[in-house]
């Protein structure tokens, strides 16, 4: 369905430009307002609009044909709208969670600017249509992830794990305009339509070869994947919980859109393979990815590290979306499960950073033992948290399970078989570390000097809502598949 | 829909009785799990398929929806039930009503969450045996690992962390061993499969049309993918030696927990053996034969053998269940009409007995805190029907004529002697010597801690049982004796005609298995 005027369909974007400005209005008329709820829920029901506009979009099919503006710079397309869907999505359960988490800490319109400016970015570059803009929109979301790692500007992990981030996201934003420079100056041009046309038997594949692969680095930083995921941990452990929330869901997410579409549109395999099998690339990182990810994450006694590096080992199965694109098999179906699985993660994901920022707000410590028992005092968030580690972990309790189906199925039919035996094996050890929550949780007895007496009630619906969500996914991902893999085949 | 009402009745009856008050959850529970016990005995009464469900059957009570499609793949809740399943059916939810009951008394803590886990186990237990999608299948398999995780790990014995988290990782790199050699047989058999239908796929590969994969021949793909779901489903039933997970499982899981894994866990195994194994791969079982056979003995004869050097009643009774599943994969092993419906009416008998069994230890041990021999005897003075049950479980172990058991191994033996595999009758002999051993150490057992002068190391008071702990016992009995004395009308007729087909359309005589 076309829609008229075009750029109507970037709505979901201008919805959140809207109430980050809606937010910046409230900050100035009064600058030391504590009024959390209005704050809180501007920003919640502005991504929730933005998500309900974006869901319309996908089902009525405004992506399809892609709506281009501004010359093809952006690009609205089932892809783009899908993964707004998710970046909205979990926008909305951040900044729900974020009211009673952040009740007692000043300056709460700016967290919540910085929140939807962020989606903002995210938002972009899903519909990227050039490298420039790519650039543009990554920069936008990361400026503002960096503020909210350090925004406890009290807290020294805060602030030591925003420093990281700034200094590696720095580099390899560096990283990644030095490769998009030198595939300008391959191809002419930064618009991903004509950088596939002119990077085609290029005389200097040398120069592209070494484009691609430093942006290929960049978009590492920003999913969180080998060789530029040592950041994540130091970050989302220092991080406000519900920032590292955000982070390791929707940013991942953003980091894989981008990825997704420049890869495919603007490098398409066969054109490139004589300067760069860039699919192998990526199907070594994939490998190295979700092994060092599991790995790492069993070896922590600290959640939310586990967790950081959890998060890690997803990115490398999501790179599975990618590095199956062997030209065998549907390739629609390998980047469209890439894109179902980041769905899934979005909530799961989301919802077990929130659990753990529930934790905190309860003071309850950071390592497994502080978990102890923690089931006999809050029964109901903590079978939330069990849905969201065993559908992490694959088992059929959340749409982890039939995510991650869909990608190693995917990988087998596309001939690497190997690549989903690793990514099945991986899967199954993780079990392990994710099971270490819930043993605590359930079957240990309790710690003692823990008050849970208090419910903080949105952060509470915000598990819920995440908790729910994954489990519907089991069976109504069936649902979103075709939608998925629709979006995916226009790019085949 | 009855296979939907049956599902959904013991979720939404799981998730009420979670959420229920704990002093208010073990009668709720109890009075919601007769719901669908109610609704399988109701459809065992009005069952009408016929055939085998895999194998182009007449399947009962069949709904299928659309859930996924995944390239040529499609994927549907798809549910039936035929003869193999339909008893199966009925086990899992007597045996879960009955369990719960016998929670009554031990069970004291968090009774809301042990009540709600329990009843979570029966829906994903009706849903493997009614399971006619692969992928359906599966989720219901992994579903059944998460509350007896729960079940042991936190009402278990003293060393239950351990024993909860060895049953986890075992069973589920056995799930994913078995995962992927089925999928290595779905992608063998390329365009002539559209979807995971377990009919489809298992008329397809009696069909020949399995081709090779990569640098594999179909005869190669299909002997890696027999071994890896072999291994995969022995690591469940277990056969030795994948057995070791079992006993500190038993041991360490509260009495009704025990009584589901033994009755109902292990059996989901053997069914999968009989489904995947024997079922699409029947020349493969043929090839495999002598070995499978002889693991089949090994795990009788061992079995057996680790449970009479046990002095913890529970360890030999769990021993035990190593060494009765062994004649169900002797059974299934020895591909004639007897010994396939002979192997899947040992399923049923040995659930029943063995669900009996653990439940009369766990309510000798409610009230003398203690299971090892040594510390008691003459317990028949105090209390004489839990002993009159135990004696009878431990008669129908041994295969006392007009109990199940003996009809069971009676089919078994029928069927494994006139196998067609080398050795068949000598594999036989050996496995009956297997109840010898077990006649030794029940009766042993009994004399030591039944029979003789009262005496108990322990202080507790020993006084009968209540009568919500003897009523699951009796009712057990009643089932025991019945399916004894009339196998063929109850269970043996409409197994044996879901299983023929799986034998294929051979000399009847050698179906038969050398007896009429």
């Amino acid at each position: 369905m076309a829609i008229s005027p075009d750029w109507a369909a970037v709505a979901p974007t201008l919805v959140l430009v809207a109430t980050a400005f809606v937010l910046f209005a409230y900050d100035s008329i009064d600058p030391d307002s504590s009024n959390n709820p209005v704050l809180a829920g501007i920003a919640f029901v502005g991504a929730l609009a933005a998500m309900g506009v974006s869901a319309v979009y996908l089902v009525a099919g405004v992506g399809d044909p892609a709506v281009e503006l501004y010359g093809g710079q952006l690009v609205v397309d089932g892809m783009a709208l899908f993964f707004q869907f998710i970046f909205t999505s979990v926008t909305a359960l951040v900044a729900l969670a974020s009211y009673d988490y952040l009740q007692d800490i000043d300056h709460q319109a700016e967290f919540y600017s910085l929140l939807l400016l962020a989606a903002v970015g995210m938002s972009l570059m899903a519909s990227a249509g050039s490298l420039a803009v790519g650039f543009v929109a990554l920069e936008l979301a990361s400026l503002p992830s960096y503020a909210l790692v350090a925004f406890l500007k009290r807290n020294r992990g805060s602030v030591e794990a925003g420093m990281k981030y700034f200094l590696i996201g720095a580099l390899s934003s560096s990283v990644l305009v030095y490769g998009i420079s030198l595939v300008y100056a391959v191809s002419g041009s930064l618009l991903l339509g004509d950088v596939a046309d002119a990077v085609t038997g290029t005389g200097l594949p040398g120069v592209l070869g070494v484009g691609v692969l430093m942006v290929l680095g960049g978009f590492a930083f920003k999913t969180a994947s080998v060789p530029f995921h040592f950041w994540a941990p130091e970050a989302y452990e220092g991080a406000p919980a519900p920032v590292s929330a955000f982070l390791s869901s929707a940013s991942k997410a953003a980091g894989f859109a981008l990825a997704f579409r420049v890869m495919v549109v603007a490098f398409p395999i066969e054109g490139v393979v004589g300067a760069i099998d860039w699919v192998l690339a990526v199907q070594i990182l994939a490998v190295v990815t979700m092994t060092l990810g599991n790995f790492a994450a069993a070896t922590q006694e600290n959640v939310k590290r586990m967790l950081a590096y959890s998060s890690v080992g997803h990115a490398g199965y999501v790179l599975i979306g990618l590095a199956a694109l062997t030209g065998t098999g549907d390739a629609e179906i390998v980047l469209g499960s890439g894109m179902l699985h980041l769905l899934v993660y979005g909530f799961m994901n989301t919802g077990a950073f929130l659990f753990i920022a529930l934790a905190e707000y309860w003071g309850v410590g950071r390592t497994f033992e502080d978990y102890n028992g923690l089931a006999k005092r809050a029964p109901l968030a903590c079978v939330a948290m069990t849905v969201f580690m065993f559908s992490l972990a694959g088992l059929p309790v959340g749409g982890g399970f039939v995510s991650k189906y869909y990608l190693f199925a995917g990988a087998v039919n596309a001939g690497v078989w190997w690549l989903a035996l690793v990514g099945a094996v991986n899967s199954a050890l993780s079990l392990f570390y994710y099971s270490r929550v819930v043993k605590a949780m359930w079957i240990e007895e309790p710690a003692s000097g823990v008050d849970v007496s208090s419910y903080p009630s949105t952060l509470y619906a915000a598990v819920i809502a995440a908790a729910v969500a994954t489990v519907v996914l089991l069976p109504a991902l069936g649902l979103f598949s075709g939608i998925a893999f629709d979006a995916a085949a226009v790019f085949f | 829909m009855m296979m939907e009402l049956l599902v959904g009745l013991c979720l939404l009856g799981a998730f009420v009785v979670f959420v229920l008050p704990d002093e208010w959850s073990p009668k709720a529970a109890f009075g919601i799990s007769l719901v669908p016990l109610a609704v399988s005995l109701y459809m065992y009464a009005i069952f009408d398929g016929a055939g085998n469900a895999l194998l182009d059957g007449d399947v009962a009570f069949e709904t299928q929806y659309a859930w996924l499609t995944l390239g040529r793949y499609d994927v549907s809740w798809h549910m039936g039930l035929d003869g193999i399943s339909m008893p199966l059916v009925v086990l899992a939810t007597l045996l879960t009503s009955l369990a719960i009951l016998a929670s009554w008394t031990p069970i004291t803590e968090r009774q809301s969450q042990f009540y709600g886990l329990m009843l979570f186990m029966e829906a994903a237990l009706v849903g493997v045996f009614g399971a006619l999608d692969f992928l359906m299948w599966f989720v219901f398999w992994e579903a059944v690992l998460v509350p007896m995780y729960f079940l042991i790990g936190i009402w278990g014995g003293a060393r239950r962390k351990y024993a909860a988290i060895k049953f986890f990782v075992y069973t589920n790199i056995a799930s994913i061993v078995m995962f992927i050699g089925f999928f290595g047989l779905v992608f063998g058999l390329g365009d002539s499969i559209s979807s995971l239908d377990l009919p489809a796929i298992a008329q397809a590969l009696r069909a020949d049309q399995l081709g090779g994969l990569g640098l594999l021949s179909a005869g190669q793909v299909a002997t890696l993918a027999f071994v890896a779901m072999f291994l995969g489903f022995a690591v469940k039933v277990p056969i030795v030696p994948f057995h070791t997970w079992l006993p500190d499982a038993h041991v360490e899981a509260p009495t009704p927990a025990s009584v589901m894994l033994a009755g109902v866990l292990l059996k989901m195994g053997t069914y999968a053996l009989l489904r995947f194994n024997f079922t699409m791969l029947p020349e493969q079982a043929a090839a495999l034969a002598v070995p499978i056979a002889t693991l089949g003995v090994i795990s009788i004869i061992y079995g057996a053998l680790l449970a009479l050097a046990q002095s913890d009643l529970k360890r030999i009774v769990a021993y035990s269940s190593v060494s009765s599943m062994g004649y169900v994969t002797l059974g299934l092993v020895a591909y004639t009409l007897y010994g396939v419906g002979g192997a899947t009416f040992q399923m049923v008998s040995h659930g029943l007995i063995s669900g009996l069994l653990f439940a009369c230890v766990g309510v000798i041990y409610n009230t003398t805190h203690t299971r090892t021999i040594g510390d008691m005897s003459g317990l028949a003075d105090r209390m004489p029907v839990t002993v009159g049950a135990f004696v009878a479980g431990a008669f129908g172990y041994m295969g006392l004529p007009l109990m199940a058991g003996f009809a069971a191994e009676f089919f078994v033996f029928v069927g494994s002697f006139g196998a067609d595999f080398p050795g068949a009758p000598l594999f036989t002999a050996v496995a009956m010597f297997g109840i010898v051993i077990v006649a030794g150490y029940l009766l042993w057992s009994m004399q030591q801690t039944l029979f003789g002068p009262f005496r108990s190391e322990t202080d507790y008071e020993v006084a009968p049982a209540a009568v919500h702990d003897v009523v699951p016992l009796l009712v057990l009995i009643v089932f025991i004796v019945a399916l004894g004395t009339f196998p063929y009308d109850l269970a043996f007729d409409m197994i044996i005609d879901a299983t023929e087909p799986v034998l294929g359309t051979g000399d009847v005589t050698a179906l038969l298995g050398g007896e009429p």
